[in-house]
């Protein structure tokens, strides 16, 4: 009986050694393990032993037993590791074909921009406001300072609707509006459409957006308008940015500048994008025409503020090297596409 | 303003001051420069040359061959022209040489013959009959007696053509800018260097002749007119003027005419003063009235063209008639002519607001009326009279009459302000001290003394304290202000939720692979056709600008639709494929009372083709209702509105019954009119009903502690019946168990019959305090079948 466990746990071992697979090897399992398996049936032959050897032949068919559940376990474990390593060279994928995307959208430029100079502006503490488009006389013209017949009424060819409506010629109705109903401090930049009635052509649109800020507030200095478009200038045309202010004139600030930036292209050494200049105009801005704050119920005796403004085509064009400003208003995707 | 540098140094100077550094300066302290211009640049080597000897060509029977003095040596031109004559003096290029146009002579050969250069004709020089009058336009130009003694002369300084012109920008608070002597005391603060303005002199004639044996002035609106001053000349005698005047006009981009018009001219740009001359022959009754135009007068001006006149414009008149629209041009009846012989000179100050409105009236804005407008200085008018007088004299254009005329109704009173240095340091940011800001108002000819500044008459824009601090800080230097940070209240800033809500709209819609996109405000009112708007529609009732550019963009939108539709058609056109788009676009809604503004409500409008469709589309819908977190809105059918298919278009209802935007696919015959020929699909939602219905407040639910059951169903019913219409029921049936009720298919077959449809939903029941028996289920089933039966008469497909 020795020898016929020793057998069996020889010819057990061998077999399950070999070249098999899962099913196979469940299959060995169950001949020798198995309620009908080999080693089961000799264990039932155990009652015709003497009672010394049923002891002795019963531990070898336990250690018999055991070792070939051990082999069985071991060699599922190896297979499964196989299996597995197969699956997975079999799952190798090529990871140069292209994604399966969904396509995103683009932002059309000018907004791009607008929401840029919104953020850093924001983070200086400046609100958002807003006006309408279709506007007074008063709030566009005469509130800054314009009164009928002003020859500064020249130089922005306004749309007009009835003799005191009119589509607005710059942002900064919306800073006679503000000042009207908030009182200082006030913080706040007013992004949005403008109309004045030039042809279009590549750098001229009757419609075109500009974004205008104000700050009204005790002791507001034209040294601080300095120090807030230089902080602006660096956040949106790099660290290194400079600005330069030439004095200019608007009806609704005094004094007032035109405001150069230098040439972020080539850093002021002058190129083709500067003209040889070094230097681009990007901005109009000024300290609030006392007529202004009085006009609006502030009292300039008390207080002071700086206005600016740009218009976001300009801007845009220049960061993005476009040379047409009809293509914002085309809207060819493949041309939006590229923001 | 056109600075002729020459010119300006009549009263300054700018020695050692390159142009370039000329140019900066003047723009940094306020004069901002456009360019410049060397004139003559293009001239080289161009002598005046002495024609000694002349002879026929052998070879040709019109070219000369000439023997030309041109200094140091005699030299061999071929000339074709046929004007030359020997002894005379003319322009000779000397090889190589360089004319205007990019022209190079170089020494050659014309037919055998040797031609070391060329002979030239005004054109050549760049130069018109205007600059050169005694020149003919088809031939060489032979030049006068007095170039005798300037053979080999360069020409540019024989004719006066070296000079540079400086061009500004005049801001319009700046009228004494637009003047020599506005820009020499510029010139001379800007550089401290000395400003020169001699006084004009005008000699007398004491021939007992005097100016009231000739006129007398009115002024009948001095509202209208501060000043009228007058001169007469008598013994005209209209020539060219000569050369250095007209060479200083051309500089200056003014045509020379005749000596009395140049003179006129040249006051203008030296003083700013316009200036007026009348033939004094043509003014009845030896009187001249200043005063508004009768309503419906006739008037025709120099340039022969015809204006009929209302009362808000002021004329200067004689007895009869207006022979000038003050300050903006004169007129036809009265104008300077070759046999005028007695000039009346008028130098006068008109109200800036009066002339613009009757310039643009009659849609003449000239030298004159630019300048009047701006608001010019009545003490100036003076100045500018004498000077042409002067003029007259020193250039002997006639007899200037003794006397003057001087109407000086209302004198402005000269404006003081009180000195505040230590507010423009406080306001400017600087610390500049009393003698410096004393020093540059004095250089800008305000008079400081005791605490006070009295501003210069010409120097109108000085009113305030603003105004003094820009005087101060302009020559100070804006760049030497010292940046610095606000001292003062923090404010929060930041975005209200409104304009968050349309940035996340925004980024909401790039996820789902919308490009944005920006159109034009204004629209063609064909538009509303294109679209199929209904005749009587209110959409059709604008708000109108009365100036358009165009009809194209006359009316302003009140629907965005066709701007959609313009951009989809334009990427079809361009083989864009798959093209999804949105724009928040704002439409412009009148409103009915009298000079209100209209309504400007925003738009969230999407539109699409190529791989979309209907559901595509009102799935963003439902996403951007979604995330404005609005619950219980419905779709509702739409098949009357003409600008969508009445099949395939849908309206959005939010739970109070408000329509929140419609969408859908758009009208074939709408298409058609874009010459669009492939499904386009579009929404137009109100962003500010979106807005309102939204609700942004966030109220966390546990998750479910116990398990849902489902039940599927299928049902077959006929096409008319909706999937909502289904799905409403079954949610009511199945009562506060319901979780959702969600379509997941729907088929159509021969099976199922014609006109019938099988649907098929999955219901969710769950509790939250218990799981839920299959005895609750069934009975939640039971009840969806039954209200489906009875409801809607719908049983389950077999």
């Amino acid at each position: 009986m020795k020898e016929t466990l020793n057998r069996i746990k020889a010819e057990a071992l061998e077999q399950i050694s070999s070249d098999i697979d899962d099913a196979s090897l469940e299959a060995l399992r169950v001949k020798y393990l198995g309620k009908k398996g080999e080693l089961t049936a000799v264990l039932r032959g155990m009652g015709q032993l003497s009672p010394e050897e049923r002891p002795i032949v019963g531990q070898i068919a336990n250690e018999v037993r055991a070792e070939i559940e051990a082999a069985i376990t071991a060699k599922k474990q190896e297979l499964s590791v196989k299996a597995l390593e197969n699956k997975l060279i079999a799952e190798k994928l090529d990871v140069t074909v292209p994604g399966t995307k969904k396509k995103v959208g683009h932002r059309h430029p000018l907004t791009l921009v607008q929401r840029d100079l919104e953020d850093i502006f924001m983070g200086m503490g400046f609100s958002i406001a807003e006006g309408p488009e279709v506007e007074y006389d008063y709030y566009n013209f005469k509130a800054l300072n314009i009164p009928e017949n002003h020859p500064a009424r020249d130089t922005q060819d306004t749309f007009y609707i009835t003799e005191n409506i009119l589509l607005r010629s710059q942002t900064s109705p919306v800073q006679a509006r503000t000042m009207e109903v908030q009182k200082p401090p006030i913080r706040i930049i007013s992004p949005g459409r403008v109309y004045r009635s030039d042809a279009m052509d590549a750098t001229h649109s009757p419609l075109f957006h500009q974004m205008e800020g104000l700050v009204v507030d005790e002791g507001i200095t034209m040294g601080d308008l300095k120090g807030m478009l230089e902080t602006f200038a660096k956040a949106e045309f790099g660290e290194d940015t400079r600005i330069r202010f030439r004095p200019h004139h608007f009806p609704f600030t005094e004094p007032s500048a035109e405001v150069d930036i230098s040439c972020f292209a080539c850093g002021g050494k002058g190129c083709r994008l500067c003209k040889g200049e070094g230097w681009i105009e990007i901005l109009g801005a000024g300290m609030v025409h006392p007529n202004v704050l009085s006009m609006c119920g502030i009292d300039p005796e008390k207080y002071s503020g700086f206005a600016f403004g740009l218009g976001l085509e300009r801007v845009t064009m220049l960061k993005y090297h476009i040379d047409d400003i009809r293509m914002f208003y085309e809207n060819d995707i493949r041309f939006i596409e590229q923001f | 303003m056109n600075l002729s540098l020459n010119w300006l140094h009549d009263f300054t100077n700018t020695d050692g001051i390159s142009t370039k550094e000329y140019c900066d300066r003047m723009t940094d302290t306020g004069s901002k420069v456009e360019g410049y211009e060397v004139l003559g640049e293009d001239i080289q080597n161009v002598v005046i040359g002495k024609v000694l000897e002349m002879e026929r060509h052998p070879d040709s029977d019109h070219l000369w061959i000439c023997q030309i003095d041109i200094g140091a040596q005699v030299t061999q031109i071929v000339t074709g022209a046929q004007n030359v004559h020997v002894g005379d003096l003319v322009p000779a290029a000397i090889p190589v040489a360089h004319l205007p146009g990019g022209v190079t002579i170089k020494a050659g050969k014309l037919r055998g013959v040797e031609s070391n250069g060329m002979l030239c004709s005004i054109a050549e020089l760049n130069l018109t009959l205007h600059d050169m009058p005694e020149a003919i336009e088809d031939g060489i130009l032979i030049l006068g007696k007095e170039y005798e003694d300037k053979v080999g002369m360069d020409v540019k300084e024989a004719l006066m053509l070296n000079d540079t012109v400086v061009e500004f920008e005049i801001t319009s608070n700046r009228p004494d800018c637009l003047s020599v002597i506005g820009l020499a005391r510029e010139t001379a603060i800007s550089f401290d260097k000395p400003l020169n303005i001699p006084t004009p002199v005008v000699k007398d004639a004491n021939d007992g002749d005097k100016i009231d044996n000739y006129l007398s002035v009115k002024i009948s609106d001095p509202d209208l007119c501060f000043r009228y001053a007058a001169k007469v000349v008598k013994n005209v005698k209209i020539a060219p003027s000569p050369l250095w005047l007209r060479m200083r006009l051309r500089a200056a981009g003014v045509r020379p005419i005749n000596n009395i018009v140049d003179i006129t001219n040249y006051v203008m740009l030296e003083y700013g003063q316009p200036m007026h001359a009348f033939d004094y022959s043509c003014l009845d009754g030896s009187a001249i009235n200043v005063r508004r135009a009768l309503d419906g007068e006739n008037f025709k001006s120099l340039d022969d063209k015809d204006h009929t006149l209302d009362s808000s414009m002021l004329v200067i008149a004689d007895c009869n008639k207006a022979v000038a629209l003050a300050g903006v041009m004169g007129g036809a009846n009265s104008e300077i002519k070759e046999n005028t012989a007695t000039v009346v000179f008028e130098s006068a100050c008109f109200s800036g607001p009066s002339v613009r409105v009757t310039a643009k009236k009659n849609g003449m804005r000239t030298e004159s009326s630019a300048r009047f407008e701006k608001g010019l200085d009545a003490e100036n008018a003076m100045g500018g009279l004498l000077r042409a007088c002067e003029l007259v004299q020193m250039l002997g254009a006639g007899d200037v009459v003794d006397g003057i005329i001087d109407v000086y109704p209302t004198k402005t009173a000269p404006t003081v302000l009180p000195l505040e240095v230590e507010r423009y340091n406080k306001f400017l940011g600087v610390e500049l001290t009393e003698e410096y800001v004393t020093d540059v108002l004095t250089r800008l000819e305000c008079k400081v003394e005791d605490g006070k500044i009295t501003v210069p008459s010409f120097r109108a824009d000085l009113t305030c304290m603003n105004d003094i601090a820009e005087e101060v800080i302009r020559i100070y230097g804006y760049n030497k202000i010292k940046s610095t940070c606000i001292k003062a209240e923090t404010t929060q800033g930041g975005r209200t939720p409104k304009q968050k809500f349309e940035v996340d709209t925004e980024n909401l819609l790039y996820g789902h692979g919308f490009d944005q996109i920006q159109t034009f405000s204004f629209i063609s009112p064909k538009s509303y056709d294109k679209i199929r708007l209904p005749e009587d529609s209110v959409l059709r009732k604008s708000v109108v600008i009365t100036n358009p550019l165009g009809e194209d963009t006359s009316v302003m939108r009140t629907t965005a639709l066709p701007s959609m539709l313009e951009v989809l058609t334009r990427n079809i056109n361009f083989s864009n494929e798959n093209v999804n788009l949105f724009e928040m676009a704002n439409v412009y809604l009148p409103k009915d009372e009298e000079n209100a503004l209209p309504d400007e409500p925003k738009m969230i409008v999407l539109g699409a083709y190529g791989d979309t469709d209907f559901y595509t589309l009102k799935g963003v819908v439902e996403n951007i209702l979604a995330s404005a977190r609005i619950k219980g809105a419905t779709y509702k059918a739409v098949s009357d509105n003409p600008s969508y298919h009445p099949g395939r278009c849908a309206r959005v209802i939010d739970a109070n019954g408000y329509c929140l935007g419609i969408f859908g696919q758009i009208h074939p015959l709408v298409c058609e009119n874009y010459g669009v020929n492939i499904p386009v699909y579009v929404a137009e939602l109100s962003f500010d009903k979106i807005f309102g219905a939204s609700d942004m407040t966030i109220d966390y639910k546990p998750l479910p502690k116990f398990p849902a059951t489902t039940r599927d169903f299928s049902f077959v019913c006929d096409e008319e019946l909706t999937v909502g219409e289904i799905e409403a029921v079954m949610s009511r049936a199945a009562g506060k168990l319901c979780e959702s009720v969600k379509l997941f298919d729907i088929y159509r077959g021969e099976k199922i019959g014609e006109g019938k449809k099988s649907v098929s939903f999955r219901v969710t029941l769950r509790a939250s305090d218990r799981t839920l028996t299959v005895e609750e289920a069934d009975k939640a089933s039971s009840k969806i079948l039954n209200d489906l039966k009875f409801k809607l008469g719908i049983g389950i497909r077999e």
